[in-house]
């Protein structure tokens, strides 16, 4: 009866010892690749210092017109381009500019990567099936995985710092716009495709001159995902080390400071509306053409 | 072959599903469509196809939904491979292209006319008129020039600017028989082309292209499962059934001549009078000729009809091309034929 009331398990020491086997195989690896690895993100690094301070030396004024100009080439909408405006002055009087900087600046060059990898990873799974197949389940995984999970190896290998953050923030950024740009591939109409190969186009030419500019809009929609989950990020990455909003939120949750949590939660709501916003208008503008139906 | 040949078709076989060479062995060793889908779960898509198709002229390939003429036309440019058999165009052997030649093939040697139109909707009308020139690497500024040419001629001039969602489904065939129109291609795929539009603006569209035929010449390949529009612009119709071809020739030929029931069923409904022409029904001259005008042999029995009940003898000459009288035709004939 023993054997129905408990469930066969590994036996305390054994389980210990795989344990230990699997921590002491990681250790070891990082010892030998750890600092090579460090030195394989340091253009990454030296990148995001980089456009961390030119945001933070930049005069708070160029800053929110340059972030208007770009709400308006987006959005073509003087609501959301007022709005954003009226938002960063709010952030900067309350004294959040700097982090509110610090947080652009990740979230830029997160997002930049998640494009720079997820668009290729994605045109590779709507090309193959096979790499569909692989990948799929792998982005399941990187979505929902507790984050907390995979900062153990992350922060073992590379330590603390900006670029292990940054790549935190990508692994849970990234899956949203490899699925949609997949997605929007597969979806491009197949007669439309069948044409331009009756035509004679050749892979290239079907992927830029049709697949590519019909999935945009999906594409897009991706892009919009990524920045909204890599701001969710914010937080979670200021515990690893990552300078911004997130860390004044870290200290409000350990000494119960109300104002100070909520002031930089909503400075990271408010940021994710404006690029929520602008980037969802543009998207529909890219799609206008499906609009005009004929009367 | 003959010398007019333009495509050939050489039993073609195409058969859909996991294992189609074992299949095609046993449609060699006589199993049907019906039983092979029964056993295998193949579907037979065409059976031994074998077809000549005719320089500058309109070939229609008519049949029902599932006869397999959509995918008789996708192998002629190798959108779909056959299981086994033969394609040639002008003496080269299609399946023996590689991908860059058959990429040539279909660049310049033909283009294609969809059912669903299929233009490129984030393009305006006349960036998808020059989109087959674009793909042959013309430059920009000839192939706007010879794509304005095709909008025009289509009529559609002055809906360059508009997208094709902006159009109605007529306005959106027309562009889609300009882009194929414009590559400059000598053979025309036209895939159920007019079968989507309603039957005004599509009556509209068969008279454009017999219009531009008149005048290009090209070889066109057209697919239809509306006998009434096969009989109205094909120079040949081939009929196929359940994969078969089963029967191939002029107008006429298929209206009195069906080679089977099934066919002769298909051509009960259509109006004989405007498909049979009294070259069919004429007779030798016995003795005197009729007296009256000679009719072309080429004219149908509704324009005869009229000429032969005012006839005196009801009965009239026929003339050949050169207008040489070769024979005569009766009014009782040409009731006859009507109710064959």
């Amino acid at each position: 009866m023993d054997f129905l009331l408990e469930f066969p398990s590994l036996g305390r020491s054994d389980l210990s010892a795989l344990r230990r086997g699997i921590d002491g195989t990681f250790r070891e690896f990082t010892r030998a690749w750890g600092e090579s690895i460090e030195n394989f993100f340091d253009p990454l690094l030296a990148f995001l210092v980089w456009f961390e301070k030119l945001l933070q030396a930049t005069p708070w004024p160029i800053i929110i017109l340059i972030l208007a100009g770009l709400a308006w080439a987006g959005s073509r909408s003087w609501k959301i381009t007022l709005g954003s405006v009226v938002a960063f002055v709010v952030i900067g009087f309350l004294g959040m500019w700097e982090d509110t900087m610090s947080t652009l600046a990740i979230i830029s060059v997160a997002t930049f990567l998640c494009i720079l990898v997820g668009i290729p990873l994605g045109i590779l799974m709507a090309r193959f099936d096979r790499a569909q197949a692989i990948i799929t389940p792998i982005l399941d995984v990187m979505q929902t995985i507790p984050s907390f999970v995979y900062l153990i190896p992350v922060v073992m290998l590379l330590g603390i710092g900006k670029v292990p953050g940054l790549l935190a923030v990508c692994i849970y950024a990234l899956p949203p716009l490899v699925r949609l740009t997949n997605l929007g591939i597969r979806l491009v109409d197949k007669s439309v495709m069948e044409a331009a190969e009756a035509f004679g186009a050749s892979n290239k030419e079907k992927l830029f001159g049709v697949q590519i500019p019909l999935a945009l809009p999906n594409i897009f929609a991706g892009i919009n995902q990524t920045i909204m989950m890599a701001l969710s990020m914010v937080v979670i990455a200021s515990m690893i080390g990552v300078q911004g909003l997130g860390v004044p939120v870290l200290r409000a949750i350990s000494n119960q400071y109300l104002a100070l949590g909520l002031m930089n939660g909503l400075a990271i709501v408010a940021l994710a509306i404006i690029f929520d916003r602008v980037s969802q208008t543009y998207g529909k503008r890219l799609q206008s053409y499906r609009e005009a139906g004929h009367g | 072959m003959a010398d007019d040949t333009k495509i050939s078709i050489r039993n073609l076989y195409k058969i859909f599903g996991d294992n189609p060479q074992t299949a095609l062995k046993q449609v060699h060793g006589g199993m049907g469509k019906d039983e092979l889908l029964d056993k295998t779960g193949h579907v037979l898509g065409l059976n031994d196809i074998s077809l000549d198709i005719p320089a500058n002229k309109l070939q229609v390939i008519m049949g029902l939904s599932g006869s397999g003429k959509s995918t008789l036309i996708r192998h002629l440019n190798r959108l779909i491979e056959p299981t086994a058999g033969e394609i040639w165009i002008d003496g080269d052997d299609v399946m023996a292209m590689g991908p860059n030649q058959l990429r040539d093939l279909r660049r310049f040697k033909m283009s294609m006319v969809f059912q669903n139109f299929a233009l490129l909707p984030h393009r305006k009308v006349l960036e998808n008129v020059i989109y087959g020139l674009g793909i042959q690497g013309v430059d920009e500024s000839e192939a706007t020039k010879r794509a304005a040419h095709w909008l025009d001629r289509v009529g559609l001039a002055g809906y360059e600017d508009y997208y094709p969602g902006q159009l109605s489904g007529g306005m959106q065939q027309r562009v889609g028989l300009a882009r194929a129109l414009a590559t400059d291609a000598d053979i025309l795929l036209m895939d159920e082309a007019f079968s989507a539009l309603d039957p005004l603006i599509r009556t509209d569209m068969q008279s454009i292209l017999l219009e531009l035929q008149q005048e290009l010449n090209k070889t066109i390949v057209f697919i239809t499962h509306d006998l009434d529009e096969a009989m109205r612009i094909g120079d040949t119709i081939a009929i196929l059934r359940d994969g078969c071809l089963v029967q191939s020739g002029d107008g006429q030929d298929i209206v009195l001549r069906p080679a089977d029931d099934y066919i002769a069923e298909f051509t009960r409904e259509i109006n004989r009078s405007k498909v049979i022409r009294i070259r069919a029904l004429q007779r030798p001259i016995a003795g005197d000729a009729p007296v009256g005008e000679p009719l072309p042999s080429s004219t149908v029995l509704a324009d005869a009809l009229e000429k032969l009940v005012a006839a005196p003898a009801q009965a009239l000459p026929v003339a050949d091309k050169s207008g040489k009288v070769v024979g005569q035709v009766h009014l009782n004939d040409a009731v006859k034929a009507l109710h064959a």
